[in-house]
């Protein structure tokens, strides 16, 4: 591919201890790449460690083992204030709760030049605050939003008031943590689609997490599918969606539902069972790539029975 | 049919719509403080508690020197007066006349004219002959002072000490509520008596027996919110911004608390008040010719039978205080934090 590596996990793994011997695997040795330019979208059921992975690419949480390449430069090994500045500015979040992202004592303008204050972009007052506006027109406000509260605006605008800050530092790789499941349906797509102006306008790279399937399949280029704490496929959106090889892709294809009646009645529930593969201790279950660019955790027998099926 | 004719499409007309509308907030922006204000406004209770702790204050303050006597000036020829207030003394049943009844069946004698003084005592004179006015308000003054001292102290060390514990979490905060636990086992009342046992009687030391144990809550109180905030998204997102611990204690955390905080003091001044009253009470108060409000019932409390007067006043003085106190620190409860309530 002539593609270019933005970011490159490496077998990361993030465990919490909850108490003594008590530990929670939140993410298990998972590992794939993002190109430049591009949205990959990581989605699972809840509790499957997508946002613990969010979190500690962007470092808010220590990775228990595995590294974090991003272009080029191990995260997790910063060491200089003056690197780590660097990173925050080039990596940024797009937060989940509209409600509680936003620090409800700090007026709007205050809250997207944060960034803006801590790197030091703004020399003047003027200047800030002309950038604040500038903002606020991007994520479509304006300046009169800048002077209020967060409590005075609704969920897709507190949304993106929270889009404004990241853009404020101007990342080039933003991690979108479930960005649109707090909002009602007419405002995902506002907040979609803004996602997908600002990454045509700003070249960005985004990391998608989500479990809305239909958005995840709008908005990503290549998507990753996660199961507690591993990732159990990975290929290009459509490729995916159209031929999903692992059972538990297969089972979470089959609940979207289509506005559809007649596709409705006829729609059947795959449910997946953990059991069926019955992994034994010889046989190390791994991603190995079953078609070109498309990956699935499976173990040595299951690899020779997926391709032959997929021929 | 004929409603067709009557709804011609000539009668209608594209609405035209302007998406940037949608956007617009047509209320006008309140923040914090002025919301806040807005609500208390509303609150009978709280707004009475004002104007009693203004009035209050301003007596402490301003009593003293209202008459001319200070307030350790002895005069045994005018000890044990009852209370004699020009105007109120011409209404009868108040007895504000600066007579007195020792038993039901004697006539009320008037103790000004028996010991020939001319000047009004307004509140009448302890067992010295000290004016009880000046010494009330100069109690009242000692009182309010230590309590907003100790309630200051428990604030800051209070705040301190249950935001560090919280923020940096795990084994820090796991020490620091074991000492904490510790703390709250022993009992408050032998902690405060070997403290003034052991310092010289005196403002300073009641403050600090009163503020050895009394940041405790405070401490829970605020640990509680801070481990509830620091988890906040919008914390997370300072961090990805990259800001520093400082930067988010200061700008993030405590402005989130602060309603809480003041709510938290204003209940503790009373509580310090009500302290400081009750050690004077038991003989651990201030050394004696200084007035506390808890001297000053003590003092009184000796010759209640007989002379009422002395120990009425610090009394209600005393009570109203709490009480006010109570009522703001509520409405303030109402006003700063108005998810308290359900």
């Amino acid at each position: 591919m002539s593609k270019q590596k933005l970011l490159e996990i490496n077998n990361l793994k993030q465990h919490f201890e909850i108490s003594r011997g008590n530990v929670v695997k939140a993410v298990d040795g998972i590992s794939f790449d993002v190109y430049k330019g591009e949205t990959f979208g990581l989605v699972g059921e809840s509790g499957c460690g997508k946002s613990t992975t969010g979190r500690t690419i962007i470092r808010l949480y220590n990775a228990t083992d595995g590294n974090i390449i991003y272009d080029g430069v191990d995260v997790h090994d910063k060491k200089s204030k003056k690197d780590l500045k660097m990173f925050n500015q080039k990596m940024q979040m797009i937060f989940q709760d509209p409600y509680a992202s936003l620090n409800p004592r700090m007026k709007v303008s205050d809250i997207i030049a944060e960034g803006i204050d801590i790197h030091g972009l703004a020399s003047s007052k003027e200047e800030r605050m002309d950038r604040v506006i500038e903002l606020l027109e991007t994520v479509g406000l304006n300046k009169e939003h800048a002077n209020r509260y967060p409590h005075e605006f609704s969920g897709g605008q507190r949304q993106r008031i929270g889009i404004a800050r990241a853009l404020a530092v101007k990342p080039e790789f933003i991690i979108a943590d479930e960005p649109i499941s707090a909002l009602d349906v007419s405002i995902q797509a506002q907040v979609i689609n803004l996602l997908k102006k600002l990454q045509k306008e700003k070249k960005l790279t985004y990391l998608f997490i989500a479990h809305d399937l239909s958005m995840v399949k709008y908005i990503s280029d290549r998507i990753g599918v996660m199961y507690q704490g591993k990732i159990v496929e990975l290929a290009e959106s459509d490729e995916l969606y159209s031929n999903p090889i692992h059972p538990y892709t297969k089972s979470l294809l089959s609940a979207i539902p289509l506005p559809d009646p007649e596709h409705e009645r006829t729609r059947k529930r795959i449910i997946y069972d953990p059991s069926q593969h019955q992994y034994n201790n010889s046989e190390e279950a791994s991603l190995r790539e079953v078609k070109p660019g498309h990956f699935v955790y499976c173990s040595e027998n299951e690899y020779k029975r997926y391709k032959a099926e997929n021929q | 049919m004929k409603s067709e004719e009557i709804l011609s499409k000539q009668l209608f007309e594209p609405a035209t719509i302007d998406p940037s509308k949608g956007e617009e907030i047509t209320k006008p922006t309140l923040s914090y403080w002025q919301d806040a204000w807005l609500r208390i406004r509303k609150n009978v209770g709280a707004i009475i508690g004002i104007i009693l702790l203004v009035t209050l204050i301003f007596f402490a303050l301003v009593g003293p020197y209202m008459t001319p006597y200070d307030s350790f000036e002895q005069d045994l020829s005018r000890a044990k007066l009852p209370p004699k207030i020009p105007v109120l003394e011409n209404i009868s049943w108040l007895h504000l006349d600066g007579t007195i009844q020792f038993t039901k069946d004697q006539p009320r004698i008037d103790v000004y004219e028996q010991k020939g003084i001319e000047e009004y005592f307004w509140f009448g004179t302890d067992g010295l002959g000290r004016d009880l006015w000046t010494r009330t308000w100069e109690g009242t003054r000692i009182s309010l002072f230590i309590a907003l001292v100790a309630a200051l102290i428990d604030m800051v060390i209070g705040v301190a000490y249950g935001g560090i514990s919280a923020y940096y979490g795990g084994r820090v905060d796991n020490v620091m509520q074991r000492i904490v636990e510790i703390l709250y086992g022993i009992p408050f009342l032998v902690v405060v008596i070997l403290f003034m046992l052991i310092l010289n009687p005196g403002i300073l030391s009641i403050i600090l027996a009163m503020t050895v144990v009394g940041w405790l809550g405070m401490s829970r109180v605020v640990r509680g919110q801070i481990l509830k905030l620091k988890n906040q998204e919008f914390v997370l997102a300072s961090k990805t911004l990259g800001a520093k611990d400082s930067k988010i204690i200061i700008k993030h955390l405590l402005p989130n608390i602060t309603g809480v905080i003041i709510v938290n003091t204003m209940f503790t001044i009373p509580g310090a008040i009500f302290g400081e009253a009750f050690l004077s009470f038991i003989g651990l108060g201030l050394p004696a010719p200084m007035a506390s409000l808890g001297t000053l019932i003590e003092d009184g409390f000796k010759s209640l039978q007989i002379f009422p007067h002395m120990i009425l006043f610090p009394a209600i003085v005393i009570s109203v205080i709490m009480i006010a106190f109570n009522l703001v620190a509520d409405g303030l409860r109402d006003a700063l934090d108005p998810k308290m309530r359900d």
